[in-house]
This record gives structure tokens, C-alpha cells and sequence, in this order.
């Protein structure tokens, strides 16, 4: 038994150290998308996410058409991308009458336009593939130390800025009556969830790294019921599915994004039914109510 | 502590606070009165500074915007997310808590004295989400006294609410006047505002009377309130009223 364990799932990051580094990047990774995932569903900006992961499209093609597969050209590409996206729209939002999700939509639309029409004008498919969808196997260096980083720089601006953040997802006419400058932490917390795509794209590419970011935070309403439960069961999700996702991966000779964004998905799937908070099961057991 | 000066507010050109002067009176309860769409929340939200002004101006002096308790008419309170009913009474500490500041025992005994006083002591730990409307409104009235505020605006604060939980939250305003607080509220029952609010502005987009509430609820100028409210075109010519020519 502790042979097969060991052959399935501790072998291949003994073995190899391509795994280990994959493993390294994809706990790392959780560590600082899930609670930004969390977050943006809290603040009923589940989509935003996906929104952004068009929108650091071009940038990352800028990068990649001035300076070939470099991994701090693209990220600086696609980081400025997205933060002009993020920026465009929150001021649309502000000055006029365009709901907040609208303006995402018109700016984000754009951009993958302009990334579409870059990428497709000098780049063979392969290259769109890659930027697309990544590759978690071969991660160097220069992307741990980013993904790394980018998560420290998540989790100490997250714990600086989580009272007013909180408060301003919960009741921003409060916030703003009391003087708490709500847009100042909403643009923080774009610049986070910018940062997160950009550091995940090199090991899951743009669209992939909004899965471990949406899903486990999703997958977490269902299981906790304190916004720190759901943190720390967004982080344990989105470590398990990347773990698992890596094996999958390795034993199965599959693409390991998609793999570990199906795990995550799947786990989704069954938290629905056997969920303590909400899940269908619990539901059904039908306790009896108590006397008040 | 605070005057109004020549104010208007607008929605696309067409004011909804139209020329308002006036001032407030310090340590009293006034209640803002008068018929739908006469701008009696556009006047509280302009107060507690969400809407800028088209011209005049909101004056407050010895009172900032942030030392003010403000209740919206409908509150956008997001009650799915997981947060508790303390938790929820105690983020009324933020003017003084800030950003990193503690909470103390202090800040902590306050928070459950206000719920007591609402009378919601055994929900603290319960989700929002479990509260009924009126329960809701009891626990924002909590938070209201966790803030401490010498100056609270409350929009229609009773609606949705019944008769014995209105009674229960009258009881508190009743304690603010006498705390010498200023309390401005927009109200939609008369007999409420002659028996709590002895300073009344009955407002038609316009100031239509403004003083002791006897004095301004007549039949008379109540009749003028909804006759001036109901008047309104949707290709009004440009204002004059301030010598400005097109």
C-alpha cells in the first residue's frame, strides 16, 4: 500500500526535479490567488477575473513580439495591459452611468482584440497556444522567484488592506460615509488580482490561471462559514488540485493546466452534492429543527 | 452646525433639491417631510456628501462628515456574505479604529451593550443572513450607537418595519435628543414626526416651510407641498432663479 502511494505520488517529485519545481509554483500560486479569488466572489466580480485574464492578453503579445518567449517582458506586458484595462474601466464606472461588470466587458473586449490581431499578425499558432494555455513543467528560475514573489506581495497587502476591504465589499455606503476611501482599496485589490494572472500565466497561461484563482474561492463558500474558513479551504483546494492536477498530468501524459483546472472544477462538482454549508446531501438529511 | 446655502442638486438638468437655504437645529431631532420624489433623500445623501452639489453649499461647523451616522433608505448591505451580527455592529468602531487600530474590551463592551439595547443580544454570532428586515434595521440602529456620532441622518428608517419594533427604535431616538445630538430623518408618517421631531423642513424640491413642527404641518401647506411636487416637465426651460441668462 505504502509502495503504491509512494510510486503515484511521491515518485515523480523525488525523481524529478521539473516536478519539484512545478509543485513549488502551483502551492505558491495558490497561496496568493486563492483569497484574491475570494474576494472577487464576495464582491460579486466572479467573472471580473476572466474578464482580466483577456484583458493581459496583449501586453503579454507586446512582450513576447519585442522580446521573443521572455518570461519578464511578457509579464511586464501583460501586468501594464491589465492594469490599464483595470484602470479604463474603473474610470468609465465612475464618471458615468456604465455598471461596474459592463465597462469590464467593453474594455477587456478590446484588449483581446488588440491581442488577437498582435498575436495572429507575427506569431505561429504555437506561440498563441503557449500564452494561452502555458506550460507548469517547465517553469525556471525567474518564474518561481516571480510566483513567489507575487504571492508574498499578495498575502501582506491582503492582511494591510483586509479590514477596509471587507468592510467595503460588505457595505461601501458605509465605508464611503465614514470617510474610509473605498475606490482606494477596490484599485488595490484590482492591482492584486492583475499581479496573480500575470505570475500564473507562465505556469498555467492567461486562461487557465483564473481557474485556481475562481474555483477553489467558489468551491470554499460551501464548506466554510467564516470569511477565514474560506480562506484557508480556498488555499487547501486550490494546493490540492495543483498537486493533483501535476499527477495527473505526469502519469497520464496529459497537459498539466487543464488537468489541474479539472481537478479543481471536479472537486467543485462534488462539493455541490456533500458540502457541509449548503451542499445538496446535507440538504437532503433533513435534521430536525430545533425549538428556536 | 449645519446650513444650507442656496443649494440644488440635480438628476440630468432636472433638480431634485431646487434653491434650499436654511439651517439645522443644533442638539435637535428634525424631521424632512413631504411628498415621493420631493428630494428629501437627494437633500440627506448630499448632506453626508455621496452627491456634489450643482450650486450652493452644505456648511457644517464643529461637526466633519466623518463624525456623522448615516442609515440609507435601502441599505446595500451585501447579507450573503459570511459575517456576523456582532461583527457587522462592530465595524461602527472604524472612525476610531481606522485601519489598523484595535478594537479593545472597551470597543468590544460597546458593541454588545448596543445590541442588547436593540434587544438582538442572542443572535450576535448568528450570519446576517439569518435576520428578518426589521431585525436587520434593529442591528444597523446598533451600529449607529457603536458610532457614537453627534450628528445621524436616518432615510424613512422605519419602512418595512412593525409597529413594536418602530416603538423600540422611536425609544432610541427619544435618547438621542435627549444626549443632545442632532437628528435629521427623513419620515413618511406624520403623526411620528408631531410626537418625535419637534423641528420639521417640509420640502417640495423647494423649501415650503421650515421651523417648529406645529407651525409647519398645517393643512395648508402640506396641500402646497403636493401640489408643487406634482408639478414637473419633462422640457423645463433653464432656471433662473440666480440672474444666470442662458
Amino acid at each position: 500500500m505504502i509502495d503504491f502511494l509512494y510510486q503515484w505520488v511521491l515518485a515523480p517529485f523525488v525523481e524529478f526535479a521539473f516536478m519539484r519545481r512545478a509543485l513549488v509554483a502551483c502551492l505558491a500560486l495558490a497561496l496568493g490567488s486563492a483569497p484574491v479569488g475570494l474576494f472577487l466572489v464576495m464582491r460579486r466580480m466572479s467573472l471580473v477575473g476572466d474578464a482580466m485574464s483577456h484583458a493581459v492578453l496583449p501586453g503579454a503579445a507586446v512582450g513576447f513580439l519585442i522580446a521573443g518567449l521572455s518570461l519578464p517582458a511578457m509579464s511586464l506586458g501583460g501586468f501594464v495591459a491589465g492594469v490599464l484595462v483595470a484602470g479604463f474601466a474603473g474610470l468609465a464606472t465612475r464618471f458615468t452611468e456604465i455598471k461596474e461588470d459592463a465597462s469590464f466587458a467593453a474594455f477587456y473586449l478590446l484588449s483581446l482584440a488588440i491581442g488577437v490581431l498582435l498575436v495572429s499578425g507575427s506569431g505561429s499558432n504555437v506561440d498563441l497556444m503557449h500564452l494561452l494555455f502555458g506550460s507548469v513543467l517547465a517553469v525556471d528560475d525567474a518564474a518561481l522567484l516571480l510566483v513567489a514573489s507575487v504571492a508574498s506581495v499578495t498575502l501582506l497587502t491582503l492582511a494591510v488592506i483586509y479590514r477596509p476591504l471587507l468592510l467595503e465589499s460588505l457595505d461601501p455606503v458605509f465605508l464611503r460615509a465614514v470617510g474610509g476611501h473605498g475606490s482606494v482599496w477596490h484599485l488595490l485589490f484590482l492591482l492584486l488580482v492583475v499581479l496573480n494572472l500575470v505570475s500564473g500565466f507562465q505556469a498555467l497561461g492567461t486562461l487557465m490561471s483564473v481557474g485556481l484563482m475562481m474555483l477553489p474561492a467558489i468551491c470554499s463558500r460551501l464548506w466554510a462559514a467564516t470569511v477565514g474558513g474560506m480562506m484557508l479551504a480556498a488555499f487547501l483546494i486550490a494546493a490540492l488540485a495543483g498537486m493533483g492536477g501535476l499527477l495527473l498530468s505526469y502519469h497520464v501524459e496529459l497537459p498539466s493546466g487543464p488537468c489541474i483546472i479539472l481537478l479543481a472544477g471536479l472537486f467543485y462538482i462534488v462539493s455541490l452534492f456533500v458540502a457541509p454549508q449548503g451542499g445538496v446531501l446535507p440538504r437532503l438529511l433533513r435534521q430536525r429543527h430545533l425549538e428556536s | 452646525m449645519i446650513r444650507l446655502e442656496n443649494l440644488t442638486v440635480s438628476y440630468r438638468r432636472h433638480p431634485a433639491v431646487h434653491h434650499v437655504s436654511g439651517s439645522f437645529a443644533d442638539g435637535q431631532a428634525t424631521a424632512i417631510f413631504g411628498p415621493n420624489g420631493a428630494g428629501k433623500s437627494t437633500l440627506l445623501k448630499t448632506i453626508m456628501g455621496a452627491l456634489k452639489p450643482d450650486s450652493g453649499r452644505v456648511e457644517m461647523r464643529g461637526v466633519a462628515r466623518r463624525d456623522l451616522a448615516y442609515l440609507p433608505q435601502q441599505s446595500e448591505i451585501d447579507r450573503s456574505l459570511p459575517v456576523s451580527v456582532i461583527d457587522l455592529v462592530s465595524s461602527g468602531h472604524w472612525q476610531r479604529s481606522g485601519l489598523f487600530g484595535k478594537v479593545g474590551r472597551n470597543d468590544d463592551d460597546a458593541s454588545w451593550n448596543a445590541l442588547v439595547t436593540v434587544g438582538l443580544e442572542d443572535f450576535a454570532t448568528r450570519p446576517i443572513s439569518a435576520l428578518s428586515s426589521g431585525q436587520f434595521q434593529r442591528v444597523l440602529f446598533a451600529r449607529i450607537l457603536v458610532q457614537d456620532a453627534p450628528l445621524i441622518l436616518l432615510d424613512e428608517p422605519f419602512n418595512a418595519v412593525d409597529a413594536a419594533t418602530t416603538a423600540d427604535l422611536l425609544r432610541l431616538v427619544e435618547r438621542w435628543k435627549t444626549e443632545g445630538r442632532t437628528v435629521i430623518a427623513v419620515l413618511h408618517d406624520e403623526q411620528q414626526v408631531r410626537e418625535h421631531f419637534p423641528q420639521t423642513l417640509l420640502m417640495a424640491r423647494e423649501v415650503i416651510a421650515w421651523g417648529d413642527t406645529a407651525e409647519v404641518l398645517t393643512a395648508d401647506k402640506l396641500r402646497r407641498a403636493s401640489d408643487t411636487a406634482a408639478h414637473w416637465s419633462a422640457n423645463a426651460p433653464v432656471c433662473r432663479v440666480d440672474g444666470v441668462t442662458p
